[in-house]
């Protein structure tokens, strides 16, 4: 790094470094004012952002938009039925994935072979939505929870990453173990697990965010609006213009409702994706190492 | 941790040439005991395989429900058969060429616009020097990957309403707010705009990580040789990369029938739709919504079909110029 330092001292190097900071400062930008601009359009009134700008008159800043969302139930309700599913669905995931990625790095495991074969057809070939919905069906699932929790829970890409994983492992540990008198059951939860923290944490996070941000399995299978995830209570808000009508009820003017309709919008955006925002740059470490492990073969 | 990792391990080496010894071989062993002996292993593979089955080949087998007119009394098997007559009727329906040239021309943009830019940011973050200011860069710029869909759609209507950001901005330029998100032309320049917007900044990872494992002495080298900072990016970095690249590329290349529908779905207005129409939007209206469950079936299994043609034709392609192959 040092040396690299000391050489760029051309001219033209360092006209082309210094317009690469200033490119790069542009792109975050254009990444940071749409979200800003959201942050801001949900406490001050909408219209007053697109004609005057920033206002700084107290009077056009507002909590309106989030006292109404907490007061009518349908957002509320909707995080946490998401919450429900995608923690849910985390946990079936990882617990089936870990489990059968383990089977399947034991090297002499009679039937390994077709096993793994069994499960990467799956993976390249697939029925498409009509059969699969028509399968879903059949099981009684439609307009129940499990028709989120179950349907892609294994990931079959995980189970070979898990795989790989546990191979890595030191063999010698399992055999002390065994020869301590350690079941396969006993051997999995004490010497393993422990060792797999990272990859398991790595699995759960990227499979938690990939439910709760999913809306189109929750629209196709539920009818029930009490089953409704928060993403479908927000298509219905964002996308078709919908507002639950307990939010601006009180509204007797046509223009005010629609006004209010229009803040409550930015608010439910705010409201949805905070945590993740919150909680992601924490994570970020694990996330580039998902993709890492993802990427290699 | 580490440390009694090690512990463990010298122990165990220790015992494993007594295990060697002690363990009797495993082929003298019957099948039955052997399943007994590690029933266990079985146990932990079996949610898994019982989920893979009901969710993955179940729909495999019925997809057989293409070639038939599948009606809910008479279930897939007592359904008539129709052979061809589904495949035939969308590929000659008249709206089939448009369907089909949506969903083409949406991936593909998306693939030549959004493709190199991943790239090029990683190269330029690569010359970000202060690793404190690289890492909040890439912070801010993997962020909008965190933002669902809907969420994503949501914004898309906001700013691009008629009276929205992006139109008071305009204003000066135009007679007229413009009405974007109902005007077919403008459709597939938002739908890769906001595409790129979102996911380029993460698909940056891969690169980013490749360019970190770079040796530095080949700069350095480069260097007293008279290499200019460009030529080293070109010769070095570049090059790096280029592995990496030929994988993704052949996996976008293999998923392009399966363009983010469920975006194109969220955007779609009832004026857009002759540019947003994409196979997999059509399949859930005909297939879900109309209840023509056979047609739906058959014209998503014709996607996937050429989703697979696609993906072996790169994946051959690639290897002739390169020899890096997927699989």
């Amino acid at each position: 790094m040092a040396a690299n330092h000391l050489i760029n001292n051309s001219k033209a190097d360092r006209f082309i470094l210094l317009l690469n900071k200033i490119i790069l400062s542009l792109l975050v930008l254009i990444i940071i004012v749409p979200l800003i601009y959201v942050v801001l359009g949900s406490f001050l009134q909408p219209s007053i952002l697109v004609t005057r700008g920033l206002s700084l008159n107290p009077d056009h800043w507002t909590l309106d938009g989030y006292i109404r969302i907490f007061q009518d139930g349908s957002i509320v309700r909707g995080f946490f039925n998401s919450l429900f599913y995608a923690g849910s669905f985390t946990l079936v995931s990882v617990t089936f994935t870990v489990l059968a990625g383990y089977s399947l790095s034991i090297k002499d495991l009679v039937g390994g072979k077709a096993i793994i074969i069994f499960f990467l057809f799956a993976m390249f070939f697939n029925g498409g939505m009509i059969p699969t919905y028509l399968v879903v069906r059949s099981l009684g699932l439609v307009n129940t929870p499990w028709a989120l929790i179950l349907p892609g829970s294994i990931g079959i890409w995980n189970i070979i990453l898990c795989r790989t994983f546990f191979r890595g492992l030191p063999n010698e540990l399992k055999e002390a173990a065994r020869i301590d008198g350690a079941s396969d059951f006993r051997i999995f939860i004490s010497i393993i697990l422990p060792l797999s923290k990272p990859i398991i944490f790595v699995i759960a996070l990227f499979a938690f965010i990939g439910q709760w941000n999913s809306y189109f399995n929750a629209m196709i299978y539920l009818d029930d609006r009490s089953l409704y995830p928060l993403q479908l209570v927000l298509r219905e808000i964002l996308v078709q213009n919908e507002v639950p009508q307990g939010m601006i009820a009180d509204q007797l003017a046509r223009a005010e409702m629609q006004r209010m309709a229009e803040m409550i919008k930015y608010s439910s955006i705010v409201v949805s994706s905070l945590p993740l925002m919150v909680m992601y740059p924490f994570f970020q470490k694990y996330f580039e190492k998902g993709v890492m492990v993802g990427s290699l073969k | 941790m580490r440390d009694e990792i090690e512990k463990f391990d010298v122990q165990s080496t220790k015992v494993k040439e007594l295990v060697k010894e002690s363990k009797p071989p495993k082929k003298n062993k019957g099948k039955l005991k052997y399943l007994k002996e590690n029933y266990t292993l079985y146990l932990f593979l079996l949610p898994a395989i019982i989920l893979v089955f009901i969710f993955n080949y179940m729909p495999m087998y019925g997809v057989l429900i293409a070639f038939k007119d599948y009606n809910v009394a008479q279930g897939i098997l007592g359904s008539d058969w129709v052979g061809l007559d589904h495949f035939r009727s969308f590929l000659s329906s008249p709206n089939f060429l448009l369907i089909f040239s949506n969903t083409i021309k949406l991936s593909l943009y998306g693939l030549i616009f959004g493709f190199p830019v991943p790239i090029i940011l990683a190269l330029m973050l690569n010359q970000i020097r202060r690793t404190s200011i690289k890492k909040n860069i890439q912070l801010i710029l993997y962020a909008p990957h965190f933002i669902s869909t809907v969420v994503l759609a949501g914004m898309i209507f906001i700013f691009l309403s008629p009276a929205g950001p992006v139109n008071a901005i305009l204003a000066p330029f135009t007679n007229g707010p413009i009405s974007f998100m109902s005007n077919p032309d403008h459709f597939r320049t938002i739908f890769v705009t906001s595409g790129i917007w979102q996911g380029a900044g993460f698909s940056s990872i891969v690169y980013v990580a490749a360019l970190s494992n770079t040796d530095p002495q080949l700069h350095d080298a480069a260097t007293i040789d008279g290499a200019s900072l460009l030529q080293r990016i070109w010769h070095i970095d570049f090059q790096v990369l280029k592995p990496v690249m030929a994988v993704l590329f052949i996996l976008a290349i293999g998923g392009i029938m399966g363009v983010g529908f469920e975006k194109a779905y969220l955007l779609q207005t009832d004026m857009n739709i002759p540019a947003s129409e994409v196979i997999d939007t059509y399949v859930y209206k005909r297939g879900l919504l109309a209840g023509d469950w056979s047609f739906g079936a058959a014209v998503g299994l014709f996607n996937t079909i050429i989703g697979l043609i696609l993906l072996v034709i790169t994946n051959t392609v690639v290897k002739k110029l390169n020899g890096e192959t997927l699989y």
